[in-house]
C-alpha cells in the first residue's frame, strides 16, 4: 500500500517495480525456493522429453478420468500452499505474546489468513471434490465419459487459472487483507485500494466459471447417461450425493458471481452497491455472499457423505442400511441448506424472530445429518468390518464429525452465538467439520479409489502413520481453540496481551506440527506406493470386494471405461452381478465412439488468466486484447468439427484380451 | 426459563471446565461461561444447557460407533453377520425421531432464549430475582467503532472517552452502537454477547454489569491493519465510584466537537485512554447519519427526500467531489473518485442543540434545491453548500427502544 496515489501508466497500468515484495525476506525466500523447484521440474520434463506426452495425453485430454486426476493434483499442490499459511499463522499466534509483535506485520499476516481461507475452500476442497466426482461418477453409472467432455477440460483449466492468480499474488503485488469473504466496506476501493481484493475477485470469478460449468456437466451426466436399468433409486449413494452437490453448485455459484460482480463494479466504475455512502448497503453483500456461502459448505461435505456410505458398505461387507432414507436425507439437506444463511450473522442486529427462524432451520439440518450417521452405524452393525485405510478414516470421521456437528448446532442458538461468534470456538467448529468431514472423507476416498485409478494399492504402513498423525494432530490443534473461544478470544488476532493464553496456542501449534508430519507421511505413502507398485498391484479391478459398477472394469479402466455398457438390475449393481454369476463377455466387440481431445480449454483459460492480470493491474489494453482473444478462440472452436473418433473393435479386443489374461494370471 | 437454579449451574460449570481440559490452574478463566454480567451469564448458561442436551445423543452415538467397530471387526467370527440386512422400519423411526426430539427441545429453548436475550430488548432484571422497575431509566452509552479504537459517549453525563468504558454496576445500560468506516463488532465477554458496529447503521445492546472489577472489551470482527490492538478497558464501578469517575472526566481539558471527532477518526493504533469533558450535542446522530463533516447531507435527510420522490435531475448537481470515504486518511489511489451529497441545510459552526433557524447565509433569491444559479460556476467548490439556509439539522433520531 503506497501512501501517495500511484499514477496509472497507459502501458503498465498501476504496475511498478515497487509491486514486487523485494523488501519481504520471507516472500523473497519463498519465491527463490518456488523458482528453483519449478525450474527443476521444467528441466526434468524437458530432459525426459515429456512435454508432448503431457500436452497430448493430459492437458488437452477430455477423458474424465485424467481430468479427475488433474483436479486432485491441483488440489494437492494448493493444499501444501494453504497449509503453509496455516503453519505461519500458528507460529505467529504462539509467538506474539508479552509485547512481541511476532514475525509477521499486519500487512503480511492479514494476507496470510485471507489466503489460507480462500485457498483451502476454493482451490483445495473444491478441486478435490470436483476431481473425485469427475473420476468416479461416470464409472459408477456405467458411462464412457461425461455429457460435455470439452466443457469438462475447460472447467478444469479455468479453476487452474484462478489458482495461478492466487499464487501470483504472492510474488507480484499483494493478496486481499479482508478475511476470506471480503466483506465491504473493508473490501471496497476506499479501504482496500491496492491490488489485493482485485486478485481475490478475479481469481474467484475465473475459477467460478469452471465450477459452475462443471456442475452443469455433472448434472447432465448423472441425469442422462446412466446405464440402462439404473433408475434414480438404483443409483449408488455417491452418485446421489454428487447430483445434489452439483444442483447446489449450479443454484448457488451464480449468486457468488453476481455479488462479486457488484463488488467489482463498486471498485472499478464507482457504483455504490456496497459503499457506506450514496445508499450503498454492505449488509446486502453479507447476505448475498452467505446465500452462496452456506450451500457451499454442503457442496463440500455432501460428496464425502457419499464416500462414507460407499466405504462403510464395502468394508462391512454389507448392504448400506436405509438406502432410501439416506437419499431423502441428502435431498432434504440440499433444500434446507438454502434457508439457513443468516446464521452466519445473527450479530448483525436482526430481530429475535428472524434470528430464531434461522437458528431453528439450522438445527433442523442436523436431523437428516444425524439420520445419515445412524445409517452408517447400522451398516456396520452385523457386518464383517475390515479395517483397511478407507474404513479407518471413516470411523475417525464418525467420531470427529459428531463433535463438530454438536458445536455447530450450539452456534445455531442465537444467544449462544452472540458470545461465541467470530471467536476461536467458531474456528475450531468449522475446522472440526471440514477437516473431520471433508478432508477425512477425501483421504478415505483417495485410499479407496487409488487402486482403481492406478492399478495398485496405496502402501498401508505409511498410510497408517499418516492416519494417526492426522487424527492426533487434529485434536491437539483444534481442541485448544475451543477452549480459547470460551475464554473470549476472537479470530484473526495478530498479537495478544494476556500471557495465560499462550499455552493453548502452543498446544495448537504442536498439533499443527503433527498434522504436518501426517501430510509428510501421506506424500511418502504416495512415493513408496509408486516405488513398490508391483508388490501392491491389483489385477482384479476389484481389490476391496466392491459393490458398484466402477469395480467391474479393469484398474486402471481402459479409455472407454466399459467395453459393453452394463445393464443394471438392482442397487449395488456390481455386487448383484457377482452374486448372480456374471460372466464377462469375451467377444462381439464393436468400435467405440469417443470424444477427441482439444487444446482450446488450455488456450481459453490462459487468455482468461491474462485478462484477469490486465484487470487487476489496470492494464486496460491487455485486458481488452485478451477478452477479444477469448471471443475469437471460443467462436473459432465452434468450427472445429474434429470432435470425435472411433476406437476400432480390434483395439478394444486387444485391450480386453489383455485383461482376460491378467485376470486368469491373478486367479 | 433461562434462569437456572444456582445449584444446577454449579454442577454444569465444573463439567464444562473438565470437558475443556486440564491445565486450567491459575490461568485465564473461561469468561464466556462465567461472566460478570447477567446477560452474558444467561447466554453462557444457554451454551451449557444446549451442550448437555446434545450430549444426550452425541455420547451414545460415539459409544455405539466404538462398540460396533470393535464387535463387528472381521476377525471376530463370533459376531452375527447379516450381509443382506439393510432395512428396519422401527430402527428408521428411532433414528429420525431421536434427533427430532432433541431438536424440538432445543428449538423451543432457542425461540424463548432468542426473544428473552434479544439485544434490542430492554432487560427485565439486573440479576436473578431483581427485576428492573418500569420507571428505571437505563444508562445511555453511545459507542462508535473508529479505526482502530473505540469512542464512548455518555450523553447523560455529557462526557466521552476513548478506549475506556466505565459502567455502574447493577444499573441497566443501553448501548447505541455505530462505526465510522468499516464493520466491527462490539464485544465485552464479561458483560454481554456481541453485536456488529456498522457505519451508517445503529445497533443496540442492553446489558448490565453485576460485579465491580476490571474487564476487557474488543472488536470481534476483523477491521483492517490495526484490528489486533482495538481493545478497551472496561471498568465496573459502584454508583459512588461511577459518579466520581464521571466528575473526574469532566475535569479533562479536552472537548469533543465535530472537528475533534474528525481528527479522532483518522486511523491510529494503540490509542491511550482519553477523556473529553464535553461532547457536542447530536454528534452521535451525525455519526450514524454520516454527516459529521460540514456541508454533507445527512442520510436521514437524503432518505426523506428520496421517500418523497427525490430531487430529480436537480439531485445530480447536488453532489460534490470530496474524499468522504477517507481516501486521504488511508492513503489511496486515484481510482474512482467519489463525491458526497451536499447538505441542503447545514449546521452553523458551533451548532448547539435547538439553535433553531438562523438568518439566511446568502440573501439572494432561492432557485431550487441544489440548482446552480445562472452564470454561476457549477457546484464543486467547498462553499456551494452554504447557499440556502442553515438551521439545526439534527432533531434527535428516535429508534427502537
Amino acid at each position: 500500500m503506497t501512501a501517495q496515489p500511484t499514477p496509472i501508466s497507459p502501458i503498465f497500468g498501476r504496475f511498478t517495480l515497487d509491486a514486487l515484495p523485494l523488501h519481504e525476506p520471507i516472500i523473497v525466500g519463498t519465491f527463490a525456493a518456488v523458482a528453483i523447484g519449478g525450474l527443476a521440474v521444467l528441466a526434468l520434463i524437458t530432459r525426459f522429453k515429456l512435454w508432448g506426452w503431457l500436452w497430448n495425453e493430459w492437458f488437452t485430454s477430455v477423458d474424465h478420468k485424467k481430468i479427475g486426476i488433474m483436479y486432485m493434483v491441483l488440489g494437492l499442490v494448493m493444499f501444501l500452499r494453504g497449509f503453509a499459511d496455516a503453519i505461519m499463522m500458528r507460529l505467529q499466534q504462539v509467538w506474539a505474546f508479552n509485547g512481541s509483535e511476532g514475525y509477521l506485520n499486519a500487512h503480511h499476516y492479514d494476507q496470510v489468513f485471507t489466503a489460507h481461507g480462500v485457498i483451502m475452500i476454493f482451490f483445495v476442497a473444491m478441486p478435490f471434490v470436483t476431481g473425485l466426482m469427475n473420476y468416479v461418477v461416470p464409472l459408477q453409472i456405467g458411462a464412457r465419459d461425461v455429457s460435455f467432455p470439452f466443457l469438462n477440460n475447460f472447467s478444469f483449466w479455468m479453476t487452474t487459472a484462478g489458482a495461478v492468480l492466487v499464487m501470483m499474488s504472492l510474488f507480484v503485488g499483494e493478496f486481499a487483507q479482508t478475511g476470506w469473504l471480503a466483506y465491504p466496506p473493508l473490501s471496497g476501493i476506499a479501504y482496500s485500494p491496492a491490488t489485493g481484493v482485485d486478485y481475490y475477485i478475479w481469481a474467484l470469478q475465473i475459477a467460478g466459471v469452471g465450477t459452475t460449468l462443471s456442475g452443469i456437466n455433472l448434472i447432465a451426466t448423472i441425469l442422462k447417461m446412466r446405464a440402462p436399468g439404473m433408475t434414480l433409486m438404483k443409483m449408488p449413494v455417491f452418485t446421489w450425493t454428487s447430483l445434489c452437490t452439483n444442483v447446489l453448485i449450479v443454484a448457488s455459484f451464480p449468486v457468488l458471481t453476481a455479488v462479486l460482480t457488484l463488488l467489482s463494479l463498486d471498485r472499478y466504475v464507482g457504483t455504490n452497491f456496497f459503499t457506506n455512502d450514496f445508499g450503498g448497503s454492505p449488509m446486502m453483500y453479507v447476505n448475498l455472499i452467505w446465500i452462496w456461502g452456506h450451500p457451499e459448505v454442503y457442496i463440500l461435505i455432501l460428496p464425502l457423505f457419499g464416500v462414507f456410505s460407499e466405504v462403510t458398505a464395502t468394508f462391512s461387507g454389507k448392504k448400506l442400511f436405509g438406502y432410501t432414507s439416506m437419499v431423502y436425507a441428502t435431498v432434504v439437506i440440499t433444500i434446507l441448506s438454502y434457508v439457513v444463511w443468516l446464521h452466519h450473522f445473527f450479530t448483525m442486529g436482526s430481530g429475535a424472530s428472524v434470528n430464531s427462524f434461522f437458528g431453528i432451520t439450522t438445527m433442523v439440518i442436523s436431523i437428516p445429518t444425524g439420520a445419515k450417521l445412524f445409517n452408517w452405524l447400522f451398516t456396520m452393525y452385523r457386518g464383517r468390518i475390515r479395517f483397511e485405510l478407507p474404513m479407518m478414516w471413516t470411523v475417525a470421521f464418525m467420531l470427529t464429525f459428531v463433535v463438530g456437528g454438536m458445536t455447530g448446532v450450539l452456534l445455531a442458538v442465537p444467544p449462544a452465538d452472540f458470545v461465541l461468534h467470530n471467536s476461536l470456538f467458531l474456528i475450531a467448529h468449522f475446522h472440526n467439520v471440514i477437516i473431520g468431514g471433508v478432508l477425512f472423507g477425501l483421504f478415505a476416498a483417495i485410499n479407496f479409489w487409488w487402486p482403481k485409478a492406478f492399478g495398485f494399492r496405496l502402501d498401508p504402513f505409511w498410510g497408517k502413520i499418516s492416519f494417526w498423525c492426522w487424527v492426533v494432530g487434529f485434536w491437539l490443534a483444534f481442541m485448544p481453540l475451543y477452549v480459547l473461544g470460551l475464554m473470549g478470544v476472537t479470530r484473526r488476532m495478530r498479537v495478544f496481551d494476556d500471557p495465560s493464553l499462550q499455552i493453548w496456542f502452543a498446544i495448537a501449534a504442536l498439533g499443527a506440527v503433527i498434522i504436518a508430519a501426517g501430510i509428510g507421511a501421506m506424500l511418502v505413502q504416495f512415493g513408496v506406493s509408486i516405488w513398490k507398485r508391483d508388490q501392491l498391484r491389483d489385477t482384479t479391478g476389484d481389490p476391496w470386494g466392491g459393490r458398484t459398477l466402477e469395480w467391474s472394469t479393469s484398474s486402471p479402466p481402459p479409455e472407454y471405461n466399459f467395453a459393453f455398457t452394463p445393464v443394471v438390475h438392482s442397487l449395488d449393481a456390481w455386487y448383484d452381478m457377482k452374486t448372480r454369476g456374471h460372466e464377462r463377455p469375451l467377444s462381439g466387440y464393436r468400435p467405440i465412439h469417443m470424444p477427441r481431445g482439444t487444446g482450446t480449454g488450455v488456450i481459453l483459460s490462459a487468455l482468461s488468466l491474462v485478462m484477469g492480470v490486465g484487470l487487476i493491474w489496470y492494464v486496460w489494453w491487455l485486458a481488452g486484447l485478451a477478452f477479444a482473444g477469448i471471443l475469437v478462440v471460443a467462436i473459432g472452436h465452434t468450427f472445429n468439427y474434429k470432435r470425435d473418433f472411433h476406437i476400432p473393435a480390434a483395439t478394444v479386443e486387444t485391450v480386453e484380451t489383455g485383461r482376460t489374461r491378467a485376470l486368469a494370471a491373478g486367479a | 426459563m433461562l434462569s437456572f437454579p444456582r445449584r444446577f449451574r454449579s454442577i454444569l460449570r465444573p463439567a464444562a471446565a473438565l470437558a475443556a481440559l486440564p491445565a486450567m490452574a491459575g490461568c485465564n478463566k473461561m469468561v464466556v461461561l462465567d461472566a460478570a454480567g447477567d446477560v452474558a451469564r444467561r447466554q453462557g448458561d444457554l451454551v451449557m444447557i444446549s451442550t448437555v442436551l446434545m450430549l444426550l445423543i452425541i455420547v451414545p452415538v460415539m459409544a455405539l460407533t466404538i462398540v460396533f467397530a470393535w464387535r463387528y471387526r472381521a476377525a471376530n467370527k463370533e459376531a452375527r453377520y447379516e450381509p443382506d440386512w439393510d432395512h428396519s422400519t422401527q430402527l428408521e423411526l428411532v433414528i429420525w425421531a431421536a434427533p427430532l426430539l432433541i431438536i424440538i427441545c432445543l428449538g423451543a429453548l432457542t425461540w424463548v432464549g432468542t426473544h428473552l436475550l434479544d439485544p434490542y430488548r430492554a432487560i427485565g432484571r439486573t440479576a436473578p430475582g431483581r427485576p428492573v422497575a418500569a420507571t428505571e431509566k437505563p444508562l445511555d452509552i453511545q459507542v462508535v467503532a473508529l479505526d482502530w479504537k473505540w469512542l464512548f459517549i455518555y450523553p447523560e453525563q455529557g462526557i466521552a472517552t476513548v478506549n475506556e468504558l466505565a459502567l455502574p454496576t447493577n444499573r441497566p445500560v443501553r448501548f447505541r452502537i455505530s462505526a465510522s468506516s468499516v464493520m466491527n463488532s462490539f464485544y465485552v465477554p464479561a458483560l454481554a454477547g456481541q453485536i456488529y458496529a456498522m457505519p451508517g447503521m445503529e445497533t443496540k445492546l442492553h446489558a448490565v454489569l453485576n460485579e465491580p472489577g476490571r474487564y476487557e472489551g474488543f472488536s470481534a470482527n476483523y477491521s483492517g491493519a490495526g484490528f489486533s490492538h482495538m481493545r478497551f478497558a472496561v471498568n465496573g464501578l459502584d454508583d459512588a465510584g461511577f459518579a466520581a469517575w464521571a466528575r473526574d472526566a469532566r475535569q479533562s481539558r479536552n472537548t469533543l466537537d465535530r472537528l475533534a471527532y474528525l481528527r479522532l477518526e483518522q486511523p491510529s493504533e494503540n490509542e491511550p485512554h482519553r477523556r473529553f469533558a464535553s461532547v457536542e450535542p447530536g454528534l452521535f446522530d451525525a455519526v450514524v447519519n454520516m454527516c459529521v463533516e460540514p456541508g454533507k447531507m445527512c442520510m436521514r435527510d437524503m432518505m426523506a427526500i428520496d421517500a418523497r420522490g427525490g430531487l430529480g435531475l436537480a439531485g445530480i448537481h447536488n453532489t460534490r467531489r470530496l474524499s468522504y470515504d477517507k481516501f486521504a486518511a488511508r492513503g489511496s489511489n486515484p481510482a474512482p473518485r467519489r463525491g458526497a451529497v451536499t447538505a441542503l441545510c447545514e449546521p452553523e459552526a458551533g451548532d448547539g442543540a435547538g439553535s433553531g433557524l438562523a438568518a439566511p447565509v446568502d440573501p439572494s433569491p432561492l432557485l431550487g434545491a441544489g440548482l446552480s444559479r445562472p452564470g454561476e460556476r457549477r457546484p464543486g467548490t467547498s462553499d456551494d453548500a452554504r447557499r440556502v439556509v442553515a438551521f439545526d439539522p439534527a432533531p434527535p433520531a428516535t429508534g427502537k427502544p
